[in-house]
């Protein structure tokens, strides 16, 4: 009954947000101001039947009511109940839900903080966030629906995907889905602004941390993914080039881009249509992911329920979304002039070269993603499009951003001057260099990588550090570190997601270069030597846990005969899904992780065993989470918080 | 059209997705003894396609034919072959489909060229854009600022 409700609450939200297209539509449109006003109440309605909805999807997984199919097909009673839960939204009709969850919720941010929104303008918000709800209510209703039951329920179920059994599905979806629906926001304002055709600093100053909340959670996502890959796939992948993690990484390139040209908007209000068009397509591509991985159009690697019509329905979305804003802009982007100006050398200038090569190296993604379909339908022709293509087409672009950007985040607004900057940045450009020269010179091989990567790291960081030095200034060296503590939030979130970027190109250029691999069989006993590490195979056990048979073997690591640490590679099978997944063995430290794996049972008791040592690895996902806090920095600066520019807005336009 | 919208048996494309991981890809006595070829074995096959799995090369992959390919392509490098005959007799017997980097060939030109060509096309946009502003405003560049222009650009 209870699961009835659910389904119930459902339709309801659905019905609330066709109710909301129709009704605040009448009402701006004939000034009819405490009828549009019904916009805020509907949209927390809508909120408030999702979340219902949802909890009782949840209850169902949790008391596992196998009478609901969904739960039935993904879950089962033997499993740990954080996986239970988890599981809700570890596959497809789940999921969807939550994805709807996420925006009315954010639809409910709106209606709830935005009451320093000029109320006309708050109520297109509203209605064009609805309006994407609906599509997606009318999807999982029509083509997805989690609540339907079987007549005659099964004594038990088939189990959740053992790959899905850890905690990284409980956190990774709901970061990464945060910053896909993040989006949204970023796409009502612009259709809204568009609409209005009025763009201006205040609107940049609400879209800005908007934008920047869903990048936060997009890149929090996107290193979670990346890090559950890591040790769940055997063999330590952090990312493959995979279409759906592309499908993630373009919204995040362009959300990126936006977050930069929003600040271009917000002091300076110029590319203003730009601006609009970024934050079109960053939605836009946010539900091009959502395309890829769902309707199973492009093979990739990971698991997903894939179902045509499903496809075309999430196709149409995309088509009318991209289609209409896209529309929309073409006719009135005219009205967006701005007329400042600014010299070459500017900041201006450089935020334009930074979100031309963000959005060009997205394209290219796209265009590697997508090309395997186009080169089928066109020239009859299956072609792979795989990571080296990736490599060689998606690099350049990205080393440009990092050459680039010191310098251009030293330059001033308008007119700039290129000697300042280089006499600040002189330091960092010699360090990079040197250490580069440095580590070339240490290396064997002729690997250009990892000197390259180490010269680009150090120069993004130490750049950042400059210039975060040269916002202080003062006389003495203690009256400069004074100030330096009372320099703006946005500042220092500006230095620490800079040097996120420069960790994470060192981290992934060190695990490229520098990896080492060994492969072998083994007797247990028997030891062996990689890098500095001597490693003692002692022997193999199986257990039973609660729901998996686990095979699990112990290794001894020493080295120059101190004994340092165990590590306990393991084998699970899951008998109730008749599967197997590996458990690799981690020690992490920050200068290299000793990643181990058990492989097969040979003849005669022996083991295949392999062992790997990633220098540097963890700075990848170090350098993710200070991008991450940079971006949270940011926005917890006090101007952020819709200052007096906003307030005197409001009340200039009422 | 059946390649499109994945007509592929659904439960089939499980299996073989879950595959690898009841063993793991390269196998210790696949190896080759001499650790130069083994390296190049490895970088060829990592560039090469497991046709039967989601997405992943033959390096990575535990399918059968992924394995007779290793195989393959370590018996064609035992026997003396250069990477390129090796890669030319696999695309041979299977078809581009294997190519994880794809070829530099007509049909693929576009997909080389578009980084670049977009990139070029950006920055042309933005130059059209700072001399349409300096023409409405009246503002003569004078010779070191378009000499700036043009060292910017080189970058």
């Amino acid at each position: 009954m209870i699961v009835e409700l659910g389904h119930l609450a459902l339709i309801l939200a659905f019905c609330a947000s066709m109710f909301q297209l129709v009704v605040p539509t009448i009402g701006l449109r004939y000034r009819w101001f405490n009828v549009a006003s019904l916009a805020s109440p509907l949209i927390t309605i809508q909120f408030l039947l999702t979340l219902l909805s949802f909890i009782i999807l949840v209850l169902a997984f949790v008391r596992s009511d196998f009478s609901v199919k969904l739960v039935a097909k993904n879950s089962h009673t033997l499993k740990p109940l954080i996986y239970k839960i988890s599981g809700t939204w570890g596959n497809h009709e789940g999921s969807m839900l939550l994805w709807v969850l996420i925006l009315t919720f954010f639809g409910f941010l709106v209606a709830f903080f935005g009451n320093n929104l000029r109320n006309s303008f708050k109520i297109k918000v509203l209605i064009i966030q609805s309006a994407i709800a609906c599509f997606f209510f009318a999807f999982i209703l029509f083509t997805s629906n989690p609540f339907e039951r079987y007549d005659i329920p099964p004594f038990n179920g088939l189990g959740l995907n053992p790959l899905l059994q850890d905690p990284g599905l409980a956190f990774h979806p709901p970061f990464l889905y945060l910053g896909y629906v993040g989006l949204s926001m970023s796409f009502s304002f612009a259709v809204a602004a568009l609409i209005e055709g009025k763009v201006d600093s205040v609107w940049a100053r609400w879209v800005r941390p908007w934008t920047l909340l869903a990048w936060i959670f997009l890149t929090i996502g996107i290193a979670l993914g990346s890090w559950w890959a890591y040790y769940e796939h055997g063999w330590g992948g952090w990312g493959v080039w995979d279409p759906v993690e592309n499908a993630s990484f373009m919204p995040w390139l362009i959300s990126a881009a936006l977050v930069h040209s929003a600040i271009v908007l917000e002091k300076r209000e110029i590319l203003k249509s730009w601006t609009i068009l970024l934050a079109i397509l960053a939605f836009s591509f946010s539900l091009l992911g959502t395309f890829i991985v769902r309707s199973g159009i492009i093979t990739s690697v990971h698991a997903f329920a894939t179902d045509p019509t499903r496809g075309i329905f999430i196709l149409l979305i995309l088509v009318v979304a991209t289609g209409g804003g896209l529309a929309l802009f073409a006719v009135r982007y005219r009205h967006l002039n701005s007329t400042r100006s600014f010299s070459v050398i500017s900041r201006e200038s450089a935020l334009v070269v930074n979100n031309l090569l963000l959005v060009v190296s997205s394209f290219v993604v796209l265009i590697g993603t997508l090309w395997p379909l186009f080169s089928d339908l066109v020239f009859e022709k299956r072609v792979s499009v795989g990571p080296p293509y990736f490599d060689i087409a998606f690099t350049p672009f990205f080393v440009a951003i990092a050459m680039v950007l010191p310098v251009g985040a030293m330059l001033t607004w308008k007119r700039s001057n290129l000697s300042y900057a280089i006499f600040s940045l002189w330091p960092a450009l010699l360090l990079g260099i040197s250490l580069g020269a440095l580590v070339w010179s240490f290396q064997t091989g002729g690997r250009m990588l990892g000197p390259v990567g180490v010269s680009l790291a150090t120069w993004l960081i130490c750049g950042a550090l400059a210039d975060l030095w040269s916002r202080a200034r003062g006389k003495t060296m203690v009256n400069r570190f004074f100030r330096l503590l009372r320099t703006h939030r946005s500042d220092f979130g500006k230095c620490v997601a800079h040097c996120g970027l420069g960790i994470i190109i060192f981290g992934i250029s060190a695990i490229t270069a520098w990896e080492s691999e060994d492969i072998r069989v083994l007797s247990p006993g028997e030891t062996y030597t990689m890098g500095q590490y001597e490693l003692k195979f002692l022997e193999v056990n199986k257990f039973q846990n609660q729901n998996y048979i686990a095979t699990q073997g112990e290794f001894r690591v020493y080295k120059d005969e101190d004994y340092l640490f165990s590590l306990f590679p393991e084998k699970r099978f899951y008998p109730i899904a008749r599967v197997g997944t590996t458990e690799a063995a981690i020690d992490q430290n920050l200068f290299r992780d000793l990643y181990l794996v058990l492989g097969e049972e040979q003849e005669s008791g022996m083991w295949s065993i392999r062992t790997y040592l990633k220098p540097f690895a963890i700075w990848i996902w170090i350098g993710a989470f200070s991008m991450a806090f940079g971006g949270a920095l940011s926005i917890s600066d006090r101007r952020f918080r819709f200052s007096s520019g906003a307030k005197k807005f409001s009340k200039a336009m009422l | 059209m059946s390649f499109i919208w994945g007509a592929r048996p659904l439960a089939l494309s499980f299996i073989f997705f879950l595959m690898p991981l009841l063993a793991l890809s390269v196998e210790p006595n696949e190896i080759l003894n001499n650790p130069d070829l083994e390296d190049r074995a490895r970088s060829i096959s990592k560039s090469l396609r497991c046709l039967v799995c989601r997405n992943e090369s033959i390096d990575d992959s535990n399918a059968e034919l992924a394995r007779d390919l290793r195989l393959l392509v370590r018996e064609r490098l035992v026997l003396g072959d250069n990477d390129k005959e090796i890669i030319d007799y696999v695309v041979g017997r299977y078809g581009e489909y294997v190519l994880l980097k794809p070829k530099f060939s007509f049909s693929n030109i576009f997909l080389w060229l578009c980084g670049p060509i977009m990139f070029i096309l950006g920055l042309l946009f933005v130059v059209s854009f700072y001399w349409r502003k300096t023409k409405t405003e009246e503002i003569h560049l004078s010779d070191e600022d378009e000499n700036k222009i043009t060292e910017l650009l080189k970058d």
